[in-house]
């Protein structure tokens, strides 16, 4: 090993230390530019979207659990139900699911 | 001051569910690390400095192919370059006087989850709402990774599988009454899910990373609905929400 691993934890935290500050440190005020502005307001959605959807499908053994995780957690969102309340709700039921076909499989 | 003190706490309440999803996700990191000759306390560092899924799992594959320290630069750069945006789109939360301090240690803090939890708050962003999220997200993920490395498999397979979509379901409080609320919102999230979906399904994008497949979406996505549908100010309406907050 010619490389030390606290050297590589050093450089790699830096640049992810970087990359996260520069844009809240340098941008100080709200932007005047209309197309920014609404790009901006969208992108944590585009962004939250993105990373749910499929990725919530794969992340369980038993991809039917994923499926019925999400239109559960959609659902109880739209009733109104809080953020743990549907994190609670989409575990119970991936891990219901997955007892369910380890039982029939 | 109270209002700093309530905010911490509701922080600290929003993280628990974070803390508990990054613990089975840390933990199966460990693994990982562990593969590439990390100890505990490495782990532990590297995860409380860097605290990024994807991010950390490149890391410890660049640390086990033992390649260059520039490599790793670009590596990570490439990996979590979507902190980028989402530092942006939290720049736009704070209020304008937020000192340099807190803009330092909120940018520091931010993960997906967490940026999540900030964006889900109406009004101008406390910092020690992230901080009190921090106090006891930061932990979970970097205790995860370290006991993962010394225990490899305890957790049951079940429980890690069904913990796996906690923060999914996270992302779902948030995005989905968002999308209630403004019909347009909601057509950003299924014109996400779809072209999601599309790049997920399509063979040509398998060699580009996670996130730089989120950050390419996000930068198309959210850069044609802002042409399409400019948002109107509404920074008064802004401004009255964020003092209902936290009191």
């Amino acid at each position: 090993m010619t490389h030390n691993i606290y050297l590589y934890i050093l450089v790699a935290a830096s640049v992810s230390c970087l990359i996260r500050v520069f844009p809240l440190t340098l941008i100080r005020g709200k932007i005047k530019n209309q197309f920014i502005r609404s790009f901006l307001y969208y992108v944590p959605y585009v962004t939250l979207a993105v990373m749910t959807f499929p990725a919530i499908i794969d992340a369980p053994q038993v991809p039917l659990a994923g499926i019925l995780a999400l239109v559960t957690g959609i659902i109880a969102a739209w009733k109104g139900i809080n953020m743990i309340g549907i994190a609670a709700l989409c575990c119970g039921v991936v891990f219901i699911c997955e007892a369910a076909a380890g039982f029939f499989i | 001051m109270n209002r700093n003190k309530n905010a911490f706490i509701n922080g600290i309440r929003d993280g628990i569910p974070i803390a508990l999803g990054y613990f089975a996700v840390a933990f199966s990191l460990g693994i990982v690390a562990k593969k590439a000759g990390l100890g505990p306390f490495q782990g532990f560092l590297s995860s409380m400095l860097n605290h990024a899924s994807a991010g950390e799992y490149a890391e410890f594959t660049v640390i086990m192919a033992d390649a260059p320290y520039i490599e790793m630069a670009f590596v990570i750069l490439v990996t979590n370059i979507r902190y980028l945006l989402m530092s942006c789109a939290l720049s736009q939360k704070f209020d304008p006087d937020t000192s340099i301090i807190h803009r330092l240690l909120v940018g520091f803090g931010i993960t997906d989850e967490i940026f999540g939890i900030s964006i889900g708050r109406t009004g101008t962003l406390n910092p020690y709402y992230n901080y009190g999220a921090m106090a006891i997200a930061l932990p979970g993920w970097s205790f995860g990774t370290a006991i993962g490395i010394i225990a490899g498999n305890i957790l049951p397979v079940s429980v890690v599988s069904a913990l796996s979509v906690a923060l999914y379901g996270m992302f779902i409080a948030i995005i989905i009454p968002a999308s209630r609320a403004d019909k347009i919102v909601g057509a950003v999230v299924i014109a996400s899910f779809l072209a999601s979906l599309t790049v997920s399904e399509i063979a040509l994008f398998d060699s580009m990373s996670d996130s730089m497949k989120i950050s390419l979406l996000t930068v198309l996505i959210a850069g044609a609905f802002a042409i399409l549908f400019p948002v109107k100010d509404n920074e008064e309406d802004l401004k009255k929400e964020a003092s209902e907050h936290d009191t």
